[in-house]
């Protein structure tokens, strides 16, 4: 099911378009060698502040779309949560950016034409549209689940409509769609459908719950996950969290290299956060604690 | 013209100075995809320990002013793991390799280096001494001058005569000289510093520290003062000891004034998560600061900085040649 890594380039990518999408920002970056090896699923990190920068970690975010134009250009979406996103919203057409990408492990694909749900949450369902345009050019059936706070916050609800055969949208204040989360409608859109698969991004309570779904349905569930990283390429080990390997020990993996892209089954949602006690390695779990 | 940029870890030639620091490069298979690991220095693997570790939950990490702060906990593979796999794959592309150790007690220490000893790739061993020592309620080693020599002498003791053993010390005592000297009386070949002073951060919105280990090691330009700091008192009062200083270094500029300092290798660290290339860069820029000054070779620049006011800067001081 895992396809074969791809190697990351480091590009000094210049900004092409900003745009602001509802409650987002989208930048699409020239940066050829990361839009020649992008799959769905892939993400790119971003160097923040300029060349002088006092902000060392490098941002990660989703890739949203590629496209051929001057050679391959990126397209990705953030929200402002802090200085370096901040400082990215500033950035203009024809400013340059630090790109590595692309990175991670990207979504498995059906080899047979199935039905797919694609549930998003908030601007996690950025990376899906690549997802369904996959999905479709091999006959598969796209449907989408689109959920959010608040109307401004459901990225991409007109596309999805454009794509998807049907598209049910939720927000949790009702200014859009069905009131409510994603999961509360996710069983009846996947019963309606006859869904075969489900295909998730977003915040991990909302991955935790889809799982959780699609494991009632008995249907393979892949999710993407969301988690701080401060390198993006599997040196820094910060992204870790506890996942079941085939071998069904559980192990601190890290997002960046290993995921983002896992079995939603496999990973232990309500362990995140935690070094479970049977997972390979935990303090007193056979092995001593020392640093 | 080109700058010699060879140098010395006791006796193991380096082709340049820049390695990568501790902790930072994970396997090593992480940076292959960016460049040939042949081209620097040396790498130096993550804290090996005997068990496979977890390490810490997370959130791991918190960005700090011009640094970050980190509680990871020594997650590996244990050592098991590593001789059979990441050790092989660095020995079977020549990468030079110094491998960190890490333990809770001298006998965990010393039963590491006997599973290195046979090892085929090691180029060199560093003590991890910041691991809090199980034997004395959990006081790290590098703070204590005593516990840290009588690690090194016991590793020292079981290792190859060939593999030099290098003593990474903590800036969070109260004389770093004292601990520098108690190890290299212990038998310590090198000296490396300095590893992450301990830091903290709290999260204003929530309320709660930042890390869920509550402190964490700082690393970055933040602590290059304190880096430079303990690399000129201890090269000050061990002249001939080879010293990997690291700390901060973020450009060929930062890593010219460790070697300035005294340090003969220069090791990267917070550096390649921001930028992947930082090792290759960092060395060209060393290299060109190097020329630019006149140099010929790099050692006649290690510990330039401590000469009398006045004294011309074409001094030469046998730093290198001296230890060995």
């Amino acid at each position: 099911m895992r396809e074969t890594p791809v190697t990351p380039v480091q590009v000094t990518g210049t900004v092409l378009t900003t745009r602001r999408v509802d409650a987002y920002h989208a930048l699409t970056v020239v940066a050829p060698g990361i839009a020649e090896r992008f799959r769905p699923g892939h993400f790119v990190s971003v160097a923040v502040g300029g060349a002088q920068t006092s902000t060392l970690t490098r941002r990660a975010f989703s890739i949203h779309d590629v496209k051929p134009d001057y050679g391959g250009t990126v397209e990705f979406v953030f929200t402002v949560r802090g200085p370096g996103t901040a400082w990215l919203a500033e950035r203009r057409a024809r400013d340059t950016l630090d790109l590595v990408g692309p990175l991670g492990r990207p979504f498995p694909l059906p080899r047979d034409p199935v039905t797919c749900v694609l549930v998003g949450g908030e601007y996690g369902s950025a990376t899906l549209f690549a997802v369904a345009d996959a999905l479709q050019r091999r006959g598969c059936r796209v449907d989408f689940v689109l959920g959010a706070a608040s109307a401004d916050r459901v990225f991409g609800a007109l596309r999805a409509r454009r794509m998807g055969e049907t598209t049910t949208l939720t927000t949790e204040d009702g200014s859009l769609g069905l009131r409510g989360r994603v999961t509360d409608v996710l069983p009846g859109v996947i019963a309606d459908v006859r869904a075969d698969a489900v295909y998730a991004c977003g915040p991990m309570p909302m991955l935790r719950g889809v799982t959780a779904v699609a494991v009632e349905f008995d249907i393979p569930v892949q999710v993407a996950v969301e988690e701080r990283m401060a390198c993006g390429i599997g040196v820094c080990m910060t992204c870790v969290l506890p996942v079941i390997g085939d071998d069904g020990v559980t192990r601190m993996v890290r997002s960046c290299v290993e995921g983002p892209v896992f079995r939603g089954e496999r990973v232990r949602f309500d362990d995140v956060g935690t070094i479970p006690f049977d997972a390979l390695g935990a303090p007193g779990g056979g092995s001593r604690n020392v640093g | 013209m080109s700058v010699d940029m060879r140098t010395y870890l006791g006796h193991v030639e380096l082709v340049n100075p820049i390695i990568t620091a501790a902790g930072c490069a994970a396997s090593g298979s992480e940076l292959a995809q960016f460049f040939d690991l042949g081209r620097i220095g040396a790498l130096t693997t993550r804290s090996i320990t005997m068990a496979p570790r977890a390490g810490r939950p997370t959130p791991r990490m918190a960005e700090t002013p011009s640094g970050m702060l980190n509680a990871i906990g020594l997650q590996g593979p244990g050592v098991d793991a590593f001789l059979e796999r990441e050790l092989p794959w660095l020995a079977q592309r020549s990468v030079r390799t110094v491998v960190s150790i890490g333990g809770g007690t001298v006998a965990e220490y010393t039963a590491l280096a006997r599973r290195l000893t046979d090892a085929p790739g090691v180029s060199a061993v560093e003590v991890n001494l910041s691991c809090p020592n199980i034997e004395d309620r959990g006081r790290v080693f590098a703070r204590d001058g005593a516990a840290s020599a009588e690690v090194i002498a016991s590793v020292r003791s079981v290792m190859r005569y060939d593999v030099p053993v290098v003593a990474k010390l903590s800036p969070d005592v109260m004389d770093v000289v004292s601990v520098a000297r108690a190890c290299v009386d212990g038998g310590a070949d090198a000296l490396s510093m300095i590893n992450n002073p301990l830091g903290m951060s709290i999260d204003t919105e929530a309320m709660r520290p930042s890390l869920a280990a509550v402190t964490g090691g700082l690393s970055g330009p933040a602590i290059r003062p304190l880096a430079v700091r303990c690399v000129w008192q201890v090269h000050a009062a061990l002249p001939s000891v080879p010293i990997i200083g690291m700390g901060g270094v973020l450009t060929g500029r930062d890593a010219f004034e460790l070697v300035l300092a005294g340090a003969c290798v220069v090791a990267v660290g917070t550096a390649l998560f921001h930028d992947p290339y930082a090792c290759l860069r960092i060395l060209r820029e060393l290299e060109e600061l190097l020329a630019a000054r006149g140099f010929h070779r790099l050692a006649d620049a290690v510990g330039l900085a401590h000469r009398p006011p006045g004294a011309p800067t074409r001094h030469r001081i046998d730093l290198e040649e001296s230890s060995l």
